[in-house]
């Protein structure tokens, strides 16, 4: 409220000053922080929440291996505390060669040599007469393993490093004692380290039913591929629909029950679009979204639950919200701009497309930033569609299957295990900072739009 | 030589004019779709043998397996989420509402909305996380494990509650702020407190825009998914009047229970093939989701319409 109102309020208390004022007064001062109290739940909620995926995301885990690295360093002649990192790639297949079976060897050997100029495991004339006949294994032609390929062999057929527990990072900063001394009763050979459940190989690497290896790279790409085709579809469609019914639209009936419509479609359930895409893009129309109409009827394993019939889904979702947000920007444009536009003799079309829209365009683009950042944290109409539970496959286009960065946070959080709600809290991490980028990019062009006008 | 004073032909005109309607024609069509592609499966289900109308709208059991399908026990699941979002959301996010309106300095508002707005944003799959992780753990320790099930309409109502804070509060505080400013400064003059102006005259005054802000809360928390479908429960609540204990199961939110719009999700996440009666049974549940919330939609359009008529 402005200052001279307080003080007129203040004045009139101070004029019949007696009991009664001062109890109402009191009253309005309790009344007041109990009004910020419940501000502040809104504000607790929400600072607890980011607490609690951060303390999931970070911890310490218990970690047994069949074979401790120690020992195998100890073994080539080194002390204890070398790690793996920094054994060359000859050490490495040495180590590799002492501890795994012969035929083993020969059967990585023959899905990629591990030098170039020799082999280690694999006779060089069967493998000759292997490259000779049809089946040509695929170490005839790849080049050697890498370091951190061979590297990465030790680990999962030495070392097998298994999760035996996890920590969330409060616990693992202040129970560390405890944790330590129960470690050593439960699992005497674990080693207790502390864990970035979140890291760059979380990142890039594709899912697995291993927690421990398990990443999100597949519904990371998926989530892109499906907000590009949202966004492909409905920000043309949105803007074109906003503008006919700010710029050409007479008040008739139709309309009006066309704006109406609009505004009803925002508040449908977004599992009812799920539903709708389900029985018309996934069923009905299955020979376009399954991309069997390009290869002539073969078509994908993925009947028409594929990138395209989630896109469109969400685009629909969103449309409604890119068609109010874009008629605010061009409800907003002065009239003034048309006017000058409309007596210079330029058509309607003209005066929309040369004054009307690029004075809306930031309003219009900020909206689409949002809708686009609702599409990405959508989940429940995609698992209606008919996101893939388990992929490993990078989607190769609109026709793949797919699924996307919320769905595999769902799969993992229904898990009972401890070390998925771990990678859950990760991927939420990355989603919120996917989310975080989208609505700063927002908010930043309202500003500067707005302090422009 | 003369001058044509008539309206040149601009085809290419028209043929924009044209996408640009049917661009705007598309939302019917969508709105078109839905209502016939609900209503054509809901029919397909209700025309089977093993399942019909009556059955649906008044048993109290819903078990596919043994071919039983009545709705309350969802809708009974439903409920009790709304019922226990309403209970956090409408008080919290009304006195924020308030607050910020008629207390909160410029710069508090300014702090305080870009908050509301991240918890707005926040996508319900990780809400649905919270409540699993945070808030299910909670309850059972306040109230006892023995109490609490493990999966529970309690904290998924509460964190559905939270959701929609933002909602209400944001609502809420538009209709205060329509309210005009000589209405306050009448309260002044004549004497009244702050609280008093706010209480007892911008309140009532807004109450239209406030009950509308209400009811879309409500609708939003009856068709809201993720959360209920990771913490709520994933098998339906089934009940028999006079057998279950009132208090102890029926209405105890601390039992488990399946909303209309978890059981779809679960049952479309599995795998469902086409034609099956599980297939046209969601999509009766989807009818029945649609209409309800649409009306609720509907009503609150209303409120609005009527506070807007009033001060603008």
């Amino acid at each position: 409220m402005s200052d001279p109102v307080e003080a007129r309020g203040s004045g009139a208390t101070d004029l019949f000053a007696g009991d009664t004022s001062t109890r109402r007064r009191r009253r309005g001062v309790i009344v007041k922080f109990g009004l910020l109290t419940a501000l502040m739940v809104a504000v607790a909620a929400l600072v607890t929440l980011i607490i609690t995926i951060l303390n999931s995301s970070f911890g310490l885990v218990a970690v047994e291996s069949s074979r401790p690295p120690s020992e195998l360093v100890a073994g080539l002649g080194y002390p204890p505390d070398t790690d793996l990192e920094d054994l060359t790639k000859q050490e490495l297949v040495l180590l590799l060669g002492r501890e795994i079976s012969t035929n083993l060897g020969r059967r990585f050997e023959r899905e990629q040599r591990f030098f170039d100029d020799r082999l280690v495991f694999e006779d060089p004339n069967v493998l000759n007469d292997l490259c000779m006949s049809g089946e040509t294994p695929a170490a005839c032609w790849l080049p050697a393993r890498s370091r951190d390929d061979v590297q990465a062999l030790v680990v999962e057929r030495v070392v097998e490093p298994t999760i035996v527990g996890t920590w969330s990072f409060l616990q693992s900063t202040f129970n560390r004692g405890e944790i330590r001394a129960q470690t050593a009763v439960d699992h005497p050979e674990a080693e207790l380290v502390f864990r970035s459940w979140l890291s760059w190989d979380f990142v890039t690497s594709p899912q697995s039913p291993v927690p421990d290896t398990a990443g999100i790279r597949t519904a990371l790409l998926g989530s892109l591929w499906v907000v590009l085709i949202t966004l492909v579809f409905s920000f043309p469609i949105g803007v074109g629909a906003a503008i006919y019914l700010e710029e050409y639209a007479r008040e008739n009936r139709l309309n009006s029950i066309i704006q109406t419509n609009i505004n009803n479609l925002a508040g449908v359930p977004s599992i009812i679009y799920g539903m709708l895409g389900l029985a018309i893009f996934v069923r009905t129309m299955e020979v376009f979204t399954s991309g069997s109409f390009l290869s002539g009827g073969g078509g994908t394993t993925a009947n028409g639950r594929t990138i395209v019939s989630a896109g469109l889904t969400l685009g629909l979702l969103i449309l409604p919200l890119i068609i109010i947000n874009a008629q605010e920007a061009i409800r907003a444009v002065p009239g003034s701009l048309r006017q000058a536009g409309m007596a210079l003799g330029s058509t309607k079309w003209q005066t929309v497309r040369a004054h009307v829209l690029p004075n809306a365009l930031p309003g219009i683009l900020t909206g689409t930033i949002l809708a686009v950042a609702r599409a990405l944290g959508e989940t429940a109409p995609l698992v209606v569609v008919g996101a893939s539970t388990f992929i490993t496959i990078d989607p190769e286009g609109p026709f793949s299957k797919f699924t996307v960065l919320p769905i595999q946070i769902y799969q993992w959080t229904s898990r009972p295990q401890d070390e998925f709600r771990n990678i859950a809290a990760a991927a939420i991490l990355v989603l919120l900072v996917l989310l975080l980028t989208l609505n700063t990019a927002a908010v930043l062009l309202r500003n500067r739009y707005s302090r422009r006008a | 030589m003369t001058v044509s004073l008539r309206k040149k032909r601009r085809p290419g005109e028209a043929v924009i004019r044209g996408f640009l309607f049917i661009a705007a024609a598309l939302s019917i069509l969508t709105t078109v779709g839905i209502v016939f592609e609900l209503g054509k499966e809901a029919l397909l289900f209700f025309r089977t043998e093993e399942a019909s109308m009556a059955e649906f709208l008044s048993s109290t059991h819903w078990q596919p397996a043994i071919l039983d399908f009545g709705i309350w026990p969802l809708v009974l699941a439903t409920l009790t989420t709304s019922v226990m979002a309403m209970i956090v959301a409408l008080p919290v996010g009304l006195a924020t509402a308030i607050f910020l309106s008629e207390y909160a300095t410029p710069r508090v508002r300014g702090l305080m909305k870009p908050i509301l707005e991240v918890l707005a944003g926040i996508p319900t799959v990780v809400y649905g996380y919270f409540a699993l992780t945070f808030m299910t753990p909670l309850l059972r320790s306040i109230f006892g494990v023995s109490l609490v099930e493990i999966f529970n309409t309690a904290s998924a109502g509460i964190v559905v509650g939270i959701l929609i804070i933002p909602l209400v509060s944001s609502m809420s505080e538009d209709a205060l702020h329509a309210v005009p400013l000589s209405l306050r400064e009448a309260s002044y003059g004549v004497g009244a407190t702050k609280l008093e102006t706010s209480l007892r005259v911008v309140l009532p005054a807004a109450l239209s825009g406030i009950t509308a802000a209400f009811v879309v809360s409500i609708s939003r928390a009856i068709g809201e998914t993720m959360v209920v479908a990771i913490a709520a429960g994933a098998g339906p609540k089934n009940f028999t009047f006079g057998e279950d204990s009132l208090f102890g199961y029926i209405l105890n939110p601390f039992v488990a229970g399946e909303t209309m719009t978890g059981h779809i999700v679960r049952i479309s996440g599995g795998d469902l093939s086409y034609n099956s009666i599980d297939y046209n049974s969601i999509f009766a549940i989807g009818l029945a989701l649609f209409v309800i919330t649409l009306l609720l939609n509907v009503v609150s359009r209303r409120f609005v319409a009527r506070f807007r008529e009033v001060y603008e």
